[in-house]
């Protein structure tokens, strides 16, 4: 489904990622492990197709065609999605209204015609049910004075109404308390199915405990310098990473 | 500040009616054939227009007297606006479409004017079927239907063509007009006050609640004509009524004048809403063209009344207009809510006065001011409070968002206390769209039009949830529009 290939990128002149490879198959969860600093960020960042990164070499490809020319909103509709480590604050933006507006641009770009309200009104109950979620938030400016946990919430809340082909959850665990981190886990783990992709962008091994990765990538300095199962997490959280360095 | 939609109750109703907002488009041009007077303004343009009206003498000498007083002054130039002064001998003060003869049913309305109003989204038929909205619709200065009159009239209500009013109702008109805004008020007034073609006229009788939402249609259609109306409007004792007024006009190469005067009169304990959606053409990409609108607005409260003046700005080239309250009465109160939207190379100067002249009054201002592309927008605004004017109260809010950095956005807040137990209150904003929010929704999907739109309807909500709802899905489309091409 994604091939990332001898992918380097960077800003302002930096480089960041030095030469990535990836690749990833419907069904499966990859999560991506690394200190701070190590390109985490960047690489999701770049997947999406946020400008402010430059892509020096290599190329990254959805379904075997290349999406480096794409917009960030053209990628969107060709079913990548990002869970924000930081969720933007619109203010006056409801929650319902936002998402209605996205769920429609998609379609737009598809050649449908608009989710009729009724429809629109059903997912919207079905998905903050999966996610345990307060339907006040739905009517709140969006991420406007929500605490951290919600903010997360909020963010699976979109990808569960999306539907993506992948979904990069940038440290979506961050901010989380075990509570929420598992209604968060079994909201994605609920959403997963043989046809769409999950990765998993974190710091700590803890979120992998609820989402079970099929494979683990440790980047260091914008390389992935091991890959593994799903012990590898384990084996990370004991030793730390200096011992791949 | 009234507590925001936070708290309030956010039903499946309220979920299911936001979801269902629908769009609609704009940009066209009707032909219709004018009765157009020769350009030029003397004594005899102003005898004529009143002879062309059959109006009674004493209206020909008001106007007389104002042209008079017209000639004696000079076009202010204190906004910050700069504009080329138009030619007013270069202006044809009168055109009226033909045929012109009364309209008894909306058959006998040109169908091509038929066809623009349903462009505009707002048929006559359907807004009589389905919203129940009465209207009273100005196409180049003459009004050519007017509907719902029968149930309005059962009220007592009198909604009609301010020059039928003139000849109907001069007892009423002749004792309020000019009783706001005074001919002598300024350069616009005045020329106003001499020439009008038409406009509207409402009185809403004691204890009277208007049953639904009067609603006016101002066209601009004529090129090289200057659009003058008249709008009178009195709110007897305990009556209440919303007022509502949109306009748009099809694109023009060419300046189009328009100074409109607007009275307000709400009695002891009335209450009056107005509304306005303002679009007219706002000049092309590169500045050219486009309508001057240099609009005097104002209403006097009497007694525990309220007048709220709510407008959406984002049309016109140049646009000059101050909607005030003089709070008379003691415990009156004003409001005035209002989004000025100002692209490419728009300069919008608009603000408000709130008069604190009886004792307990309130004011509240909530402004905000969006400018893109070259475009300036300035907030002026003037809070004063009167030596008698005991426990008056003043809140405030400016908030400006700025895209792009080629265009400006400026506030001029004037506070005058002759009171100390004055309160007043000012908060003042300036934000600017981030590469972030942009992205955020990129990635979501929406485009950075749609986005910019988005969040600019987020930022403009305290004023939109002003406007009586079907108007608001208006305005709303309308700011997406104004800011079309507005990112590179």
């Amino acid at each position: 489904m994604l091939k990332i290939k001898d992918l380097h990128a960077g800003i302002d002149d930096k480089e960041i990622l030095r030469g990535i490879d990836l690749e990833i198959k419907p069904g499966e969860v990859h999560a991506i492990m690394g200190p701070n600093g190590s390109g985490k960020s960047t690489l999701s960042s770049v997947i999406a197709g946020n400008e402010t990164y430059e892509v020096l070499e290599g190329d990254i490809l959805l379904d075997n065609q290349s999406i480096l020319e794409l917009a960030p909103d053209q990628r969107a509709h060709k079913g990548i999605f990002m869970s924000f480590q930081y969720p933007i604050e619109i203010p006056g933006v409801t929650t319902t209204n936002f998402i209605k507006t996205a769920i429609n641009a998609k379609r737009k770009a598809q050649g449908l015609e608009d989710l009729p309200a009724k429809d629109m009104l059903q997912m919207i109950r079905e998905k903050s049910e999966l996610l345990e979620m307060d339907r006040k938030f739905l009517s709140r400016s969006l991420n406007e004075g929500f605490s951290g946990g919600e903010k997360k919430r909020n963010e699976i809340f979109q990808m569960a109404m999306l539907e993506p082909k992948l979904a990069i959850l940038d440290e979506t665990d961050s901010g989380l308390d075990i509570d929420a981190l598992k209604i968060v886990a079994n909201g994605v783990n609920k959403l997963k199915t043989k046809d769409n992709a999950v990765i998993v962008i974190t710091h700590y091994q803890r979120l992998l405990d609820y989402i079970v990765p099929d494979f683990v990538h440790v980047l260091h300095d914008g390389k992935i310098v091991k890959s593994g199962g799903k012990e590898l997490a384990h084996e990370l959280e004991d030793k730390g990473y200096d011992w791949l360095k | 500040m009234e507590p925001e939609i936070s708290d309030m109750k956010y039903t499946e109703d309220d979920l299911k009616k936001e979801l269902e907002t629908k769009e609609y488009e704009y940009g066209f041009y009707t032909d219709i054939e004018s009765d157009t007077f020769p350009k030029g303004l003397d004594e005899n343009i102003v005898r004529a227009i009143s002879k062309k009206k059959d109006e009674p003498q004493w209206m020909t000498e008001w106007r007389l007297e104002a042209f008079r007083i017209w000639q004696k002054m000079e076009e202010p130039d204190w906004a910050n606006v700069n504009y080329e002064k138009p030619d007013f001998q270069g202006i044809s003060y009168y055109s009226a479409p033909k045929p012109k003869k009364e309209l008894e049913s909306l058959d006998e309305v040109d169908p091509e004017l038929l066809k623009t109003f349903e462009k505009l989204g707002i048929s006559i038929d359907e807004q009589k079927r389905l919203s129940g909205v009465a209207m009273d619709i100005v196409v180049d200065s003459v009004s050519v239907a007017t509907t719902f009159k029968k149930t309005l009239a059962e009220k007592g209500i009198i909604f009609c063509p301010i020059s039928e009013a003139i000849q109907d109702h001069p007892d009423l008109v002749r004792r309020y007009i000019g009783s706001i805004v005074p001919k002598t008020d300024n350069f616009y007034a005045a020329l106003n006050s001499a020439v009008f073609t038409d406009g509207s006229f409402c009185y809403i009788p004691k204890g009277i609640k208007c049953p639904m939402e009067l609603s006016t249609y101002f066209r601009i259609n004529e090129g090289g004509t200057g659009q003058f109306e008249r709008t009178l409007l009195i709110a007897d004792k305990g009556s209440y009524v919303s007022y509502l007024e949109g306009c748009t006009a099809p694109a023009r190469d060419e300046n189009q004048l328009h100074a409109a005067v607007v009275e307000l009169i709400a009695l002891d304990d009335a209450e009056i809403k107005y509304s306005t959606v303002q679009n007219w053409y706002p000049g092309d990409a590169e500045g050219k063209g486009g309508v001057y609108n240099f609009v005097t607005k104002r209403g006097i409260c009497h007694e525990n009344s309220k007048i709220s003046w709510t407008q959406v700005e984002t049309g016109s080239a140049v646009t000059w207009k101050y909607p005030s309250c003089i709070l008379k009465g003691n415990n009156s109160v004003g409001e005035f809510y209002s989004i000025a939207v100002t692209n490419n190379f728009q300069q919008a100067d608009t603000g408000t006065k709130m008069i604190h002249l009886g004792k307990n009054t309130k004011s509240t201002i909530i402004s905000k001011g969006i400018s893109a592309g070259n475009s300036q927008n300035s907030y002026r605004g003037l809070v004063q409070i009167n030596s008698r004017a005991e426990n008056a109260r003043n809140f405030s809010q400016c908030d400006s968002l700025l895209m792009g950095n080629k265009c400006g956005a400026h506030t001029f807040p004037y506070i005058e206390t002759k009171n100390k137990t004055a309160q007043i209150e000012h908060e003042a904003t300036t934000s600017k769209i981030g590469e972030d929010q942009l992205f955020y929704c990129n990635q979501r999907g929406i485009d950075t039009e749609k986005a910019i739109a988005l969040i600019v309807n987020g930022f403009s909500k305290e004023v939109l949830n002003k406007l009586p709802m079907e108007f608001a899905v208006e305005a709303q489309k309308l700011l997406e529009i104004s800011l079309e091409g507005s990112v590179g």
